[in-house]
């Protein structure tokens, strides 16, 4: 395990001199940023199993708070990121408390519809920009604005960032945590007749997941200087956590940052290939991946691998007796 | 009278509204699988009544018909296809699967139709009707009351015919029903072509008087959702007084506080049925 975190580590930290140039530099950003979101998702959706499709709302809070303290107070964006967390937990409560009492689609469904009510009444709200969105600092007035030129800057925040989150998982993934979570993933009713206090470890695992998710979001508002109701909170940012996790591996530490490996920049291709409408290409093939893993292979790529690997593992034992004999 | 008129309105959008949750509400009860292209199946019957309307010059009539047929074979396929070998899989798997179906659906007609609103003519059916005083578009009275028709038909096959008592056998018992001589595989692929011949009704009877757009489809899952969970989930009666609920509490809402606000208020509903009554006014558990 020590070897993979090692060689992670070193690829990622190379990456920006191997591939150099403002395009290769800013994708790499989105790639970690989007494996922060994904991974966030994922300590709920993935080890709980409770599949959320409201994530945008953590996302949003923490888009927006760094932006309203900006043009508020002209406060550094930075500032905002706290109290974003802090207003993704409290969501995440308001949310949990009542649809955790609830097995199945419900709690999936309550965060379809909080995301959808949040976002309605974002884009009437004027403090909050509206339908047109706040901006952050046009120019940079000091290094605490953090406010770049270039994407590296990002790409190394993005990456120390993405390490935590990823070292926070682990540690939960050994911990009482992880085993309370998997046994709820498992099922519901046994895990709480086996004495798993389901409720209680659902709620830690959704504001935790929240806390992250609205980091994810602070650091996008920090790198674009800019949110509106669609790029803050739309669906499509929830379903992207989704899928990028499911895609990976949903419970599997790598998975998201494999899925985010492979999505993002295949959907940086498909805008470039199909140009204005590509939008929607891109989201007809998301659709396509999604439904292909559901159906063929719904543990993701990393349990692909690993049973793969089981197997292989399985033949050399099965070899090994007939060299001996 | 303004009032009254606002209601008639509400009643009459919520007929459309039970009849496609009820698609919803029967598949959910049934094998406990959530359709979440469900919306877009809606969206998808509103783009074959335009289709049928513009290049084949289709009344109502036909334009109705031709997408609760092409809706069926969406419905069959999606279960053969693609539901029936995630059933047995996670939560997580199954709701991917429908996900994925809706994001399909969705940004294929986006690519292929672009974002613009489109609309069928309003004067396709009748103009307005004049009852003491109350106006009525015709569009939205002939809507509204096949749905409540064939909602109320769909509740009479489901109790009172042979085919009823299968689907809701294989939906009790998978396997007691096997061994009664139905065909499990068969009932369930025939809800999910019941569900979707009444939602691809409901979305022609919807395109003669709103607008059409590849992403109709989310709003309108929303509406269907928050009516099943209202209803109760897999409940056909519930769905019918839910939709008609919605259908008033939306108009009202939109009257009383702004057109802004009808979403608003129903997503606020939802989330207060959650929090006070989760298993919705008629439902079991």
């Amino acid at each position: 395990m020590r070897w993979v975190w090692i060689a992670l580590g070193a690829v990622f930290l190379a990456y920006p001199w191997v591939l150099a140039g403002p395009f290769y530099e800013r994708m790499g950003a989105l790639v970690l940023l989007a494996a922060i979101s994904g991974s966030a998702w994922n300590l709920l959706g993935g080890y709980a199993g409770q599949a959320s499709v409201g994530h945008a709302i953590f996302y949003g809070a923490g888009a927006y708070l760094p932006l309203l303290v900006f043009t508020q107070w002209g406060l550094p964006p930075i500032a905002g990121l706290p109290a974003g967390i802090a207003v993704s937990v409290l969501i995440a409560l308001v949310i949990g408390i009542p649809t955790f009492r609830l097995l199945g689609h419900y709690f999936t469904m309550a965060t379809v519809a909080v995301a959808e009510l949040v976002r309605l009444v974002v884009s009437n709200w004027d403090l909050l920009g509206a339908a047109v969105g706040l901006s952050g600092p046009a120019v940079s007035r000091g290094w605490w604005d953090l406010s770049f030129r270039s994407s590296i800057p990002y790409y190394y925040i993005f990456l120390a960032v993405l390490a935590v989150v990823l070292l926070v998982t682990w540690q939960m993934e050994r911990s009482r945590m992880g085993f309370y979570l998997r046994a709820i993933k498992a099922g519901d009713r046994a895990a709480r007749s086996l004495g798993v206090p389901v409720r209680r470890y659902k709620l830690y695992a959704l504001m935790l997941s929240a806390a992250f998710t609205s980091v994810a979001g602070s650091l996008y508002a920090l790198m674009v200087g800019f949110v509106d109701p669609d790029s803050g909170l739309g669906i499509l940012i929830s379903i992207e956590m989704l899928i990028i996790a499911a895609l990976g591996g949903a419970g599997t530490l790598f998975g998201p940052l494999l899925g985010a490996v492979i999505l993002i920049p295949l959907q940086n291709a498909t805008n470039s290939w199909f140009g204005g409408s590509g939008s929607g290409a891109t989201y007809v093939i998301y659709g396509g991946i999604i439904m292909l893993i559901a159906r063929y292979q719904p543990g993701g790529l990393m349990n692909a691998w690993h049973a793969l690997q089981e197997r292989r593992h399985r033949r050399a034992a099965a070899v090994e007796p007939r060299h001996a004999a | 009278m303004v009032i009254v008129q606002v209601i008639t309105g509400g009643l009459l959008l919520g007929a459309v509204y039970a009849l496609f949750s009820s698609g919803l509400t029967l598949i959910w009860g049934m094998m406990n699988v959530v359709n979440f292209a469900h919306g877009d199946f809606v969206m998808i019957g509103m783009y074959v009544a335009f289709l049928i309307y513009t290049y084949l010059n289709g009344g109502p009539i036909e334009f109705v018909l031709a997408s609760a047929v092409v809706l069926f074979v969406l419905g069959v396929w999606s279960y053969t296809g693609l539901v029936r070998h995630v059933m047995s899989g996670t939560l997580l798997s199954q709701m991917l699967a429908t996900f994925g179906l809706a994001l399909v659906l969705r940004y294929a007609t986006f690519w292929i139709f672009s974002s613009n609103f489109r609309s069928l003519p309003e004067d396709l059916i009748g103009g307005t009707l004049n009852l003491g005083g109350i106006l009525i578009s015709m569009p939205k009275l002939v809507a509204g009351v096949v749905a409540i028709a064939l909602t109320l038909g769909l509740h009479g096959l489901l109790t009172r015919t042979a085919i009823g008592s299968q689907l809701l056998a294989v939906s009790e018992d998978r396997n007691a029903a096997m061994l009664m001589g139905i065909r499990p595989d068969r009932m369930q692929a025939l809800a999910w072509g019941l569900a979707g011949a009444g939602t691809g009704i409901a979305g022609a009877l919807i395109a003669t008087f709103y607008y059409i757009s590849p992403s109709v489809g989310e709003t309108l899952a929303l509406v269907a959702f928050v009516v099943v969970a209202l209803g109760g989930f897999g409940s056909v009666p519930g769905a019918l007084i839910a939709g008609l609920l919605i259908g008033v509490i939306q108009e009202l809402s939109a009257y009383l506080l702004g057109p802004v606000y009808k979403d608003v208020v129903v997503y606020a509903l939802f989330v207060a049925v959650l929090w006070i009554r989760p298993q919705g006014l008629f439902g079991k558990f």
